[in-house]
């Protein structure tokens, strides 16, 4: 499996990255290098096994339904980069 | 593109599956222990869990849990017994974590099937149509962006991020465009019953999409579809697939194909239109949630939650028809309403004049309920309080034209008063009892002696006279049937 | 300068120090070492020392917690209420957490100071602590090399003398490398042991919160402090937590123990690190425990699972680093497009988003199962075989690394190079066991040599009990 130029374009707009045209090739090669790499999975035998979803033992961890309130709306607001006195704000999307 | 004639669109057979998106009224969200509010203050129900700030992680609220398999008992579901949550992958800013949280491969309900009854205009005529269900999964919803007209910004709140939500999918079955409308009532009333959503689309607590798509009648492979969102009530559901039907059916028959895609209903022209913004074909990327811890259902769980549900709608229905004997229509009116249904019953409890209940409940209270924009959850009148004014009327002692009015009148919220009394206080009860008004109408009868000959001889409309002078000589109220019937009686002797 | 906790409790009880005073000594040596050293990004001066008065005070009422003159750092990926968190990352620029991580408030309950951020690579991606947008750790033996990484300036704090422990995190072995390149004592639990609330989410099913120590005592006593299950975490585990503290004192029963072949015989592994840990071998030997080599088939394929698995849930949990709620915003941002690709490629590090390029790549719709499925199935058979060695042994030995600290520049332009650094410590993670990486010597040049010993799910006691012992045998 490899990438190519097109498919690293639709990966970076997957993960909203962008890549420096300058960078692209070399980016490429790397990470085509660790893919070949990672190919070696192919070669295990897997035929009935299961796939491992979760690593935690737990099971049937649930909270009560109930209310806690542990932030202000000034506190929840006093972090973003750009906000009102109410609101998030982000530049305008346009729908 | 040309318009097509009725002969063409007959030709056509319509092909809908509809999503409908329901909020559910846990207290507290599904992932975080914020309120689960709709109308507080933007950015007010927010924790660092809702912000999705770094470190956190989700802890899955049991309330819905139940919620969501008791729409799935409703629905005739197979419910899942070992559950796991996805992460489906996207950016957008009213999604802060960057990916929903819902459950892809392992819905909580799966199959099931809801039958609805769809009737066209204002038909007498119905039919019925099984609608199967695909599934009902848990995930969460997104916050709310706001684009105010002249601001080159938009506004998140994100109140609503993190509000537990079912979403119920039906297999594309619906083949009528009043299927949907009556699908989507038939659900608002059982996830009211059920006390988990209150089933309001134009507030957004329950939520529609349907996939549309058209083929040649005959034909078993399925058109393409194109999904219709933005529809805010089920009569605008109802119009936006009327409309699509036409405009794919016009498509095909210029020759074109249909393109996948999304379209917004435009409530004002009754039209569907495609989106400004292609919506790219999105790569959600599922992969299992490692967050979550596993929950697992056992047959106890399914056992208590069984013995907890209320009775449904349909089994009212039928209970309604088979215990009390009402007619079909009666039942599905009562029913309609979990609250009313349950009145319904209590007033039975105290009183057996089971059609005379319904016939109250159908007419004088839900005129009041529709006239003061009520709802049955706050009846005018207590239990007692109308199964004695159903008592009063019956026994004749009440008019059921002054009962419906004046008494009904008096007793609108005031829940110490009595019935009788008050029936009394205001002058409103009547003489009924045959002892009493017997010799009473022997005497009027006797002091007319000519008429009561002509009556006899066949003057019948003389009755009229005869009554006019029952009712001015009696210093009370007398139940005019019971007076007619007993005034022949004495004419007739 | 005191090693142990054990120590400073007896420097205390002797009115040597105080608690305020050891603070000072700590906060002495940062500023004399950390500005060539790069341990920490931050240190709270006098908010720790505010704390150590209160705890002296308490103390002298008798009322101290069991931690009461423990100093311990955290890595910049834990979080501490009303303090600054940016996971070594320019993309969390001006961020302050809104709550403590539940291991946090463990340790503060038991009266522990903390006293400052760390340096780590960024987002806790890398095995040298090169990556850090804040420049990189120094080994404090050898400031030309590396300390390892991701949690390399939690291992040289330690190292150093700025504080007496600190937490880090351990993904593919970011606690246990750098406690080998850097002479100390580093654990992972076992997945779960310790809950994540708190945790900046690198991996989710492999990061774990891990220790550095100079003693394994020390290592069992904050365990014990901070494990449990958590209603904020519901992977964490309800398995009931036991008095570690006490039980890493019991005698190691004579059992069996493995280690995998390849780990010890293969080319890679330099001929020091080999020597070093055949000698503990034999030590273990002479001392009446069975020590036998087993073969593990799959050992080329660990890295590989874990490079796939890990980079998709990064790649997931990286995407709300996006400029809207917190954090750097890209001043350049015109468009909702823009404000996320601008910002998150100004702002994340090369490694990062080489990572997340990836991850995002084995998800996608038409790799998913060749990729991301077969890595799940391929990590399913190594935690099985992983299992069935240890119902057999109670043990797995191996070194913690294939070499000593390499120097600073020689791996960061050759990623997969430096992947393997992994190589050994990585099966941890992936079969989500406990294990310990213990100083068993040095090299010609000085640098520490670490040796590892893997147990079985949940029996920390029994693997502290065991490294204590070894590693006194392996001093003298």
């Amino acid at each position: 499996m490899e990438i190519t130029p097109e498919s690293l374009e639709k990966i970076a707009h997957l993960a909203r990255l962008q890549v420096a045209p300058q960078d692209r090739e070399k980016l490429l090669e790397s990470l085509n290098k660790t893919i070949a790499w990672v190919d070696k999975l192919s070669e295990v035998d897997t035929t009935g096994i299961e796939p491992l979803t979760h690593m935690t033992h737990e099971v049937n961890r649930l909270r009560k339904d109930k209310i806690e309130q542990t932030l202000t709306h000034e506190q929840a607001l006093s972090q973003a980069p750009d906000h009102d006195a109410d609101y998030f704000r982000v530049p305008k999307v346009i729908d | 593109m040309k318009t097509v004639s009725e002969a063409i669109l007959s030709q056509y057979e319509l092909v809908v599956g509809l999503e409908v998106h329901a909020q559910l009224s846990a207290q507290s969200k599904i992932f975080a222990a914020d309120a689960n509010r709709f109308g507080d203050a933007p950015n007010t129900n927010v924790s660092v869990i809702t912000l999705g700030h770094p470190g956190t992680l989700p802890m899955l609220n049991e309330a819905v849990v139940e919620m969501a398999i008791k729409m799935g008992l409703a629905c005739h579901c197979e419910i899942s017994r070992y559950n796991i949550f996805d992460r489906k992958n996207y950016f957008y800013p009213d999604l802060p974590k960057g990916f929903q949280t819902t459950q892809d491969k392992t819905p909580i309900c799966k199959g099931g099937y809801l039958d609805v009854k769809a009737r066209k205009g204002n038909s007498k005529d119905y039919w019925v149509k099984r609608i199967r269900l695909n599934r009902i999964h848990l995930e969460e919803d997104a916050g709310k962006s706001i684009h105010p007209a002249d601001a080159d910004y938009t506004l998140i709140d994100l109140n609503r991020a993190g509000t537990p939500l079912i979403e119920i999918v039906t297999e594309p079955d619906i083949r009528q465009p009043e299927e949907a409308a009556a699908y989507l009532a038939v659900v608002r009333r059982i996830v009211r019953y059920l006390g988990i959503c209150d089933g309001n689309m134009e507030e957004g607590s329950m939520r529609c999409d349907a996939n549309v798509s058209v083929r040649k009648k005959g034909d078993t492979k399925l058109g393409q579809k194109v999904e219709i969102k933005n529809m805010n009530s089920m009569r605008n559901v109802q119009r936006a697939i009327e409309y699509e039907f036409v405009r794919q059916v016009q498509v095909l028959e210029s020759g074109a194909k249909i393109t996948s895609e999304t379209r917004l209903f435009d409530v004002n022209s009754g039209r569907t239109f495609a989106m400004r913004t292609k919506e790219e074909l999105n790569d959600y990327r599922y992969f299992p949630e490692p967050d979550l811890a596993p929950f697992v259902v056992t047959d106890e769980d399914l056992s208590r939650i069984r013995a907890a549900m209320p009775e449904l709608p349909e089994q009212l229905v039928e209970k309604f028809q088979q215990v009390y004997q009402l007619p079909e229509y009666d039942s599905v009116v009562l029913t309609d309403e979990r609250e009313m249904a349950v009145y319904f019953e209590q007033v039975c409890a105290l009183t057996k004049h089971y059609k005379a209940v319904s016939n109250w409940l159908m007419g004088p209270v839900k005129s009041y309920l529709n006239e003061t924009g009520k709802t049955a959850a706050e009846m005018p009148l207590t239990v007692r309080q109308l199964a004695d004014a159903v008592e009063l009327t019956e026994q004749g002692a009440l008019s059921f034209s002054v009962a419906s009015k004046e008494l009904f009148a008096a007793l609108v919220n005031q829940p110490e008063a009595v019935a009788e009394a008050t029936a009394r206080r205001l002058n409103l009860l009547q003489e009924s009892n045959t002892d009493t008004l017997l010799p009473f109408i022997r005497e009027i009868v006797a002091k007319f002696p000519n008429e009561a000959a002509a009556y006899r001889k066949g003057k019948k409309n003389l009755l009229g006279m005869f009554m006019g002078e029952v009712m001015k000589a009696s210093s009370v109220k007398i139940d005019p049937k019971k007076a007619g019937e007993l005034l022949r009686q004495v004419l007739e002797s | 300068m005191y090693r142990s906790f054990a120590d400073i409790r007896t420097a205390l009880s002797h009115g040597s120090i105080t608690v305020a005073s050891l603070v000072q000594q700590y906060l002495g040596v940062v500023a004399q070492r950390n500005g060539e050293l790069n341990a920490f990004l931050e240190t709270y001066n006098e908010e720790a020392l505010q704390q150590a008065y209160q705890i002296d005070q308490k103390i002298a009422a008798g009322r101290a917690g069991r931690l009461a003159g423990m100093v311990i750092g955290l890595k910049d990926v834990i979080c501490y209420q009303n303090h600054r968190l940016q996971a070594a990352s320019r993309i969390l620029n001006g961020f302050h957490s809104q709550f403590s991580a539940t291991v946090v408030e463990r340790l503060l309950a038991e009266d522990a100071i903390i006293l400052g951020r760390q340096n780590c690579d960024e987002f806790a991606m890398g095995s040298s602590s090169e990556n850090s947008a804040f420049g990189a750790v120094r080994n404090a033996a050898d400031i030309n090399r590396v300390p390892g990484g991701s949690s390399g300036g939690s291992a040289v704090a330690v190292q150093a003398h700025m504080c007496t422990a600190s937490l880090g995190t351990d993904t593919g072995g970011s606690v246990r490398q750098p406690a080998s390149f850097c002479g100390l004592v580093g654990v992972k639990p076992t997945y779960g042991r310790l809950s994540r609330h708190g945790l900046l989410a690198y991996a989710s099913s492999f990061d774990c919160i891990g220790t550095l120590t100079h003693t394994v005592e020390d290592a069992a006593l904050l365990l014990e402090v901070m494990a449990g299950a958590d209603n904020f975490d519901s992977t964490a585990s309800t398995q009931p937590v036991t008095p570690y503290s006490k039980q890493v004192q019991e005698q190691p029963k004579c059992g069996k123990v493995a280690y995998i072949r390849e780990t010890i015989e293969s080319e890679g592994v330099s001929s020091e690190v080999k020597e070093h840990i055949l000698q503990a071998v034999e030590i273990l030997q002479s001392e009446g425990f069975t020590v036998e080599a087993v073969d593990f088939p799959l050992l080329e394929y660990i890295l590989p699972t874990y490079y796939i698995l890990t980079t998709a849930e990064a790649s997931t949990n990286l995407a709300r680093y996006d400029g809207v709620r917190y954090g750097y915003r890209s001043p350049r941002a015109t468009d909702l497009e823009s404000l996320y690709k601008l910002t998150r490629s100004e702002a994340f590090g090369k490694e990062v988003q080489r990572r997340i390029l990836l991850g995002t790549f084995v998800l996608s719709a038409s790799y998913y199962d060749a990729y991301f499925t077969k890595a799940q199935r391929v990590r399913r058979l190594i935690m099985d075989k992983t299992k069935a060695i240890l119902a057999d042994y109670d043990f797995i030995l191996s070194p913690t690394s294939p070499t000593t600290a390499f120097r600073v520049g020689e791996l960061s332009d050759n990623p997969l190079q430096m992947y393997l650094a992994d190589i050994f410590s990585v099966q941890a993670n992936v079969a989500g066991i406990p294990a310990i990486s213990i100083p068993c010597g040095n090299d010609t040049e000085g640098m520490s040599i670490g040796l590892q010993i893997m147990g079985n799910f949940f029996e920390e006691a029994k693997m502290l009990a065991f490294a204590r012992f070894l590693m006194e045998k392996c001093a003298n």
